[in-house]
């Protein structure tokens, strides 16, 4: 019962995506098949995590997971419901001193039982004028532990303009998400080193248009 | 649905459209089994997907019209939405404009629709360029925040300049059916099918003759029409003109001067959007029509000629 009304949420909401955006994916680096991939993505909105699963098509969609908040998808039913259920969330609290296990080790789990998961490496929404905050050092803890797998770069353009934070109407505007070439961590490979060559990758898939 | 004279001229129309469109499908098939693996096949391919697609435009469009003006209304309303979406996706904006754009979409378009279902030209022809214009920058400037003191000329202007071309110039296609021509009855459902019917046809000339015998480029900046393009477009134009005067309340030679004007409009029309396209370093609008890009890529040679052909014919031949 619970996995079907899952399904119809996240048929809804993919739905609405669709409506209001019209979301479309790039893919320009890497072919859209099913294999098991870490999407890392630019995070400013809420909406973010909904308009890439709105994206993904149904066979890669249903072999990924999520990487959220769970001070935030936990506060109230509905959130634990959508991020748990329909996004299979892998749920990670970000407040280190309410944590029971280790938020890394969960994420490579979940990578061991074979699915793909989607990470915003800003750790949090990015408010700042910057088009992306500095990476934590969850990206390059996974890519040193499962070096094997493809780390995506994901652009998710417009979405801020859609509904600035503050905001409760959306305005509909058209989204792509753009996918770049993989990457993989070298040898020996620094983390900050790796961290801005990762951050760099997805910098490069912003297209170029007059914005203020 | 009671079949009236201009139902059955409108079916005649479709009729006659289906039988193009069925010769332009054979055609391309055959220059595609005849241009395998050559240079011209990507041109093939790209007209056969727009002969697609127009199979789609034509279907839903013979709908609207036999619904009547209703149909017709809601049909380019949507239009409308979609053609607004792909302009300000790519217009300057901050978050300041949050309110002016919530605005346009959701008041400013639905209202110029529902004035055009009353048929109050002094309600849709002032709408956008005067209470849209005044208002939405009132909004931008009240709403603030971070960055609502930078690019405010280009900001506000490109809003508008979205709004005029997606909703009101748009929105002057249905209005053609609230005309009131002494003499023309309930047929103008008819003007809207030959104002659409001659500029895309005329257009389809004008791509082919172009890459055939163009040379002398009109706007090498931004577009590959040519001279002699334009030309043959025109020639069509005229000659479509004669042809469909049956379905307008003008005189053949009226007739002929009304095609070639919309359709020469039309062409500056789509050479404005090709310029605004380069800039932004796009190829097309949007995706969401195979093969022809997005709804303001379709639209946009009709979407300028329309408030001149619906003018230019009310100060005519309005009641």
């Amino acid at each position: 019962m619970r996995r079907f009304a899952a399904t119809i949420v996240g048929q809804l909401l993919i739905f609405i995506g669709h409506l209001i955006t019209a979301a479309r994916a790039d893919w320009r680096g890497i072919e859209p098949v099913v294999r098991q991939r870490i999407y890392y993505a630019n995070h400013s909105s809420n909406a973010d995590l909904p308009l890439i699963w709105t994206v993904l098509p149904a066979a890669i969609r249903r072999e990924t997971r999520a990487v959220a908040a769970a001070d935030y998808w936990l506060k109230n039913k509905l959130r634990a419901f959508i991020g748990r259920d329909v996004f299979h969330g892998v749920l990670i609290d970000r407040r280190a001193e309410y944590r029971t296990d280790d938020p890394i080790a969960k994420i490579v789990e979940a990578l061991d039982e074979g699915s793909s998961i989607i990470i915003f490496p800003e750790g949090g929404r990015n408010r700042t004028e910057e088009p992306l905050m500095p990476f934590k050092a969850g990206l390059f803890n996974l890519a040193q532990q499962r070096p094997e797998i493809d780390l995506v770069p994901c652009w998710i353009d417009n979405i801020a303009h859609i509904m600035p934070t503050g905001e409760v109407i959306p305005v509909p505007l058209a989204c792509t998400v753009t996918f770049g070439a993989p990457i993989h961590i070298r040898e020996a490979e620094e983390k900050d080193v790796f961290l801005t060559r990762a951050s760099d990758a997805l910098l490069d898939l912003i297209p170029t248009r007059g914005q203020a | 649905m009671e079949m009236t004279q201009t139902h059955s001229d409108l079916l005649l129309l479709m009729a006659a459209c289906c039988g193009l469109l069925v010769v332009a499908t054979l055609i391309g098939e055959f220059l595609r089994s005849r241009l395998h693996k050559t240079n011209a096949t990507l041109t093939v391919e790209t007209y056969l997907t727009r002969v697609h697609s127009w199979w789609g435009m034509v279907f839903l469009f013979s709908i609207a019209l036999l619904v009547g003006p209703i149909g017709i209304i809601t049909l380019f309303a949507f239009c409308s939405l979609a053609a607004l979406r792909e302009f300000l996706t790519l217009t300057t904006k901050t978050n300041a404009d949050h309110w002016a754009l919530v605005a346009s979409f959701y008041i400013i378009l639905p209202l110029q629709y529902v004035f055009i279902w009353w048929g109050e030209v002094g309600l849709f022809s002032t709408l956008i360029p005067v209470y849209a214009f005044l208002f939405l920058p009132i909004l931008s400037v009240l709403r603030g925040g971070k960055g609502s003191n930078k690019n405010v000329l280009a900001r506000i202007s490109e809003t508008q300049w979205g709004l005029m071309v997606c909703v009101f110039c748009a929105s002057y296609i249905p209005a053609l059916v609230t005309l009131d021509i002494p003499n023309y009855g309930d047929r103008a459902p008819l003007l809207i099918a030959y104002l659409v019917f001659v500029i895309q046809m005329s257009d389809l000339m004008e791509y082919f003759a172009g890459r055939r015998i163009g040379k002398r480029k009109v706007a090498p900046a931004v577009s590959p029409k040519t001279r002699e393009g334009i030309a043959c477009g025109a020639a069509m134009a005229a000659g479509l003109g004669l042809l469909l005067t049956w379905m307008t309340p003008f005189s053949p030679v009226a007739s002929i001067a009304m095609a070639v004007m919309a359709y020469m409009v039309g062409v500056g029309g789509s050479l404005v959007m090709a310029a605004i396209k380069s800039d932004r370093g796009i190829k097309n609008w949007g995706h969401l029509i195979p093969g022809q890009g997005g709804f303001v890529d379709q639209l946009d040679s009709v979407v300028f000629a329309a408030p001149v052909f619906f003018h230019v014919t009310r100060y005519y031949y309005g009641g």
